[in-house]
């Protein structure tokens, strides 16, 4: 287990470089830079914008500034924001904790509600409650997440059931501590929904066909066969089997959900990392772009590394040196 | 599937002979009949919606009753109109008519018919499918958008970027993915070592941060084709690794094949092993991954110019249409600016059920 956690996190190493190093290039390819805009306001003097440069050192060529990021970075020090004037670090730290809560919801939704009901629809394999919903999960698959977003805003408006966007509301600072939560809970409600519904409808089809395969093997045979009743042999023998190849999923569905995560913020106006990058993104926040995606790489490379772990725990069949084979 | 693909060099040779073209068409033609009539009534919608889709794309001028960025200044936000059927005796006109909209509050922008006049719809009029009498007087199936323009036109020329970047993606990340994968795969040891490597930096990119990221970089004064061709080679990038990983696994497992090594000892060399044996034995398994990615690349091109980063106005795609709906005003006051999400929506599901079923057809096994 130690050799195998610390060979993995020693991979993690040239992987943080490689991608770091790729963004950090991209950035600099951009045509201009943050101080760009501030060039064309006559009330800023180019002096301010020349110590700003040095200050920011964008004025140093590209392998220094990557070399001293680096540097900065093994000090566990992400720089500071060009716009927002504060520590990267912080800014990030308070931003994604609303986006882990997101995509936390969605994927206990989703998991809540699709492997239920893929059992079910798997158990009665060809009913018309298992053509109805194979078919819905296939509009779930398919509608695409921000336009879900669109319809879900389009829904609140209407029906005033659920605050349209935003991650709290305006009297937000005005309320209890119980108050404030049940505010970001009415406000997490439709986010969760729309990011979840994806992931929802393709882990039910999974969970479907892997009931379905091994309904039929062997082992479940006898297992009625030695007279046990079926609620054992369905959720002891089935579902226990059935079960697998979802923890593997739950770390890599992370990075989906980050993605999607970031849509979903950017267009239902939620405080997260995704709309933080955006914003960042469209700024040229060199160092604010550079510490999301390094929080993003970081997120998923340790929800693999998770994921593979309690595979291990799950399934006695599989040994951590089967995994660092490849 | 081993046994075809291990026929003699001469055999390709002769299937491939311009006299024998013409019975391999009808042969195609013929197969593609026996394909649809096995097909279930969801994969015949799906495939008969993408190809009105693509239609849509290649003839836009003639599809997209205005011009797209043509600006009806006196009627913006204004509501779909309804189309009412002619009495017989008004036939020589046309068939259906509308009522001119005149905005009659400016402020909210409210729409009211004016019902003593009536616009006629005219079909395969001034080399449009279907078209007003006069375009100063336009008929707005869908609605118009906040400048005035009509939303079906600029549907219909959207098609355009949004049908052809998932067609143009898969066909750069996938002969990528496929050639890169199948070499890595077949040939082993430290080539083999570094490309995996490189895969997995590219795997563990979270990729729509990195997308946004590399969007940015994209100046603005680039036309939209170049954006267009950009944003496609984007996604590419991110997208042909992991492909590439699977096919290399798949690659590495029928290089020790007795067709291969066959081939091997009549000493073929590696380039004919690689494209003759190895990678049609993926192809099955290759064409459905490529099928089911299509809906990314298109979802990827639409949240781009969603977000502003995209494709950029004046030209549309569906990404950029939805964009006016990210004002909750919007959204509340002229819901028809969600009509091209629902085009978004009938692509990637007509593409996933004809994935879906692709898969049924050619790759039977576990390998998807």
């Amino acid at each position: 287990m130690a050799r195998f956690l610390l060979k993995r996190l020693l991979n993690m190493i040239p992987l943080i470089i490689g991608i770091t190093f790729l963004s950090f290039l991209v950035m600099s390819l951009a045509p201009g830079n943050f101080l760009s805009n501030l060039k064309l306001n006559p009330a800023i003097s180019p002096q301010v914008i020349r110590q700003m440069e040095a200050q920011f050192g964008l004025d140093q060529p590209l392998l220094v500034r990557y070399a001293k990021w680096l540097w900065q970075l093994l000090h566990l020090n992400l720089g500071i924001s060009m716009s927002y004037r504060v520590n990267v670090a912080s800014l990030i730290a308070s931003r994604a904790f609303n986006t882990m809560v997101l995509a936390a919801t969605s994927m206990v939704f989703a998991w809540a509600v699709a492997i239920p009901i893929g059992m079910v629809v798997a158990i009665r394999q060809n009913s018309i409650w298992d053509r109805v919903l194979s078919f819905l999960a296939f509009f779930g698959m398919s509608v695409p997440n921000f336009f879900l977003a669109f319809l879900m805003m389009y829904l609140a408006l209407r029906s005033g059931w659920f605050p349209v966007g935003g991650t709290f509301s305006v009297y937000y600072q005005s309320l209890d501590e119980w108050g404030r939560i049940a505010d970001r809970i009415n406000h997490l409600i439709l986010p969760a929904f729309v990011l979840g519904v994806a992931g929802m409808a393709s882990l039910m089809r999974l969970m479907r066909s892997q009931i379905l395969e091994i309904k039929n093997s062997e082992f479940v045979r006898t297992a009625r066969a030695k007279g046990l009743p079926e609620r054992v042999v369905i959720y002891k023998h089935v579902l226990r089997n059935a079960l697998n190849p979802f923890v593997t999923l739950a770390g890599y569905g992370l990075a989906d959900l980050l993605g999607g995560a970031a849509l979903v913020e950017a267009v239902m106006n939620l405080q997260g990392l995704g709309l933080l990058l955006l914003d960042a993104v469209r700024s040229l926040d060199i160092y604010l772009v550079m510490g999301s995606v390094l929080m993003g790489t970081v997120l998923l490379l340790l929800g693999n590394l998770l994921a593979d772990i309690a595979l291990v725990m799950v399934d006695p069949r599989v040994d951590f040196s089967s995994l660092s084979a490849d | 599937m081993p046994a075809s693909h291990a026929t003699m060099p001469d055999n390709h040779a002769a299937a491939l002979a311009p006299a024998t073209r013409a019975p391999r068409v009808r042969a195609l033609l013929d197969g593609l009949g026996r394909e649809w009539r096995r097909a279930s009534w969801v994969v015949r919608l799906s495939v008969s919606c993408l190809l009105v889709f693509y239609f849509m794309a290649a003839a836009s001028p003639f599809v997209a009753p205005y011009d797209p960025i043509r600006q009806y200044r006196e009627l913006p936000d204004c509501p779909p109109m309804s189309l009412h059927l002619a009495p017989p005796a008004q036939w020589a006109h046309g068939f259906f008519y509308a009522y001119p909209m005149r905005m009659s509050d400016a402020a909210a922008r409210i729409f009211t018919p004016d019902r003593t006049r009536k616009t006629y719809l005219r079909f395969f009029h001034h080399g449009h499918l279907f078209t007003t009498e006069s375009p100063g007087e336009p008929y707005f199936i869908m609605g118009s958008d906040g400048l005035g323009r009509d939303l079906f036109s600029r549907i219909v020329y959207g098609a355009r970027v949004s049908m052809c970047v998932g067609l143009i993606g898969v066909l750069i990340s996938f002969s990528l993915g496929i050639t890169v994968g199948a070499f890595s795969g077949y040939v082993g040891g430290l080539t083999d070592n570094l490309i995996m490597r490189w895969s997995e930096i590219e795997m563990s990119l979270p990729s729509f941060y990195f997308l946004l990221a590399l969007a940015a970089v994209i100046p603005a004064g680039v036309s939209p084709v170049m954006t267009f061709f950009v944003i496609v080679a984007i996604m590419s990038f991110i997208s042909w690794a992991g492909f590439a990983r699977i096919i290399r696994g798949m690659a590495a497992s029928v290089r020790s094949r007795p067709y291969v090594e066959a081939a091997r000892a009549l000493g073929a060399s590696r380039a004919r092993v690689i494209f003759l044996h190895v990678i049609p034995s993926v192809l099955g398994y290759a064409i459905v991954a490529a099928t089911l990615s299509i809906p990314g690349f298109i979802l990827g091109e639409s949240a781009l110019s969603l977000l502003g980063l995209g494709i950029q106005e004046p030209a549309a795609s569906w990404g950029n249409l939805l964009a006016q709906a990210q004002d909750v005003q919007n959204l509340a006051r002229y819901p028809w600016i969600l009509i091209p999400g629902v085009f978004i929506f009938l692509t990637v599901m007509a593409f996933n059920f004809l994935g879906d079923h692709l898969r049924d057809r050619l790759d039977p096994g576990n390998l998807g």
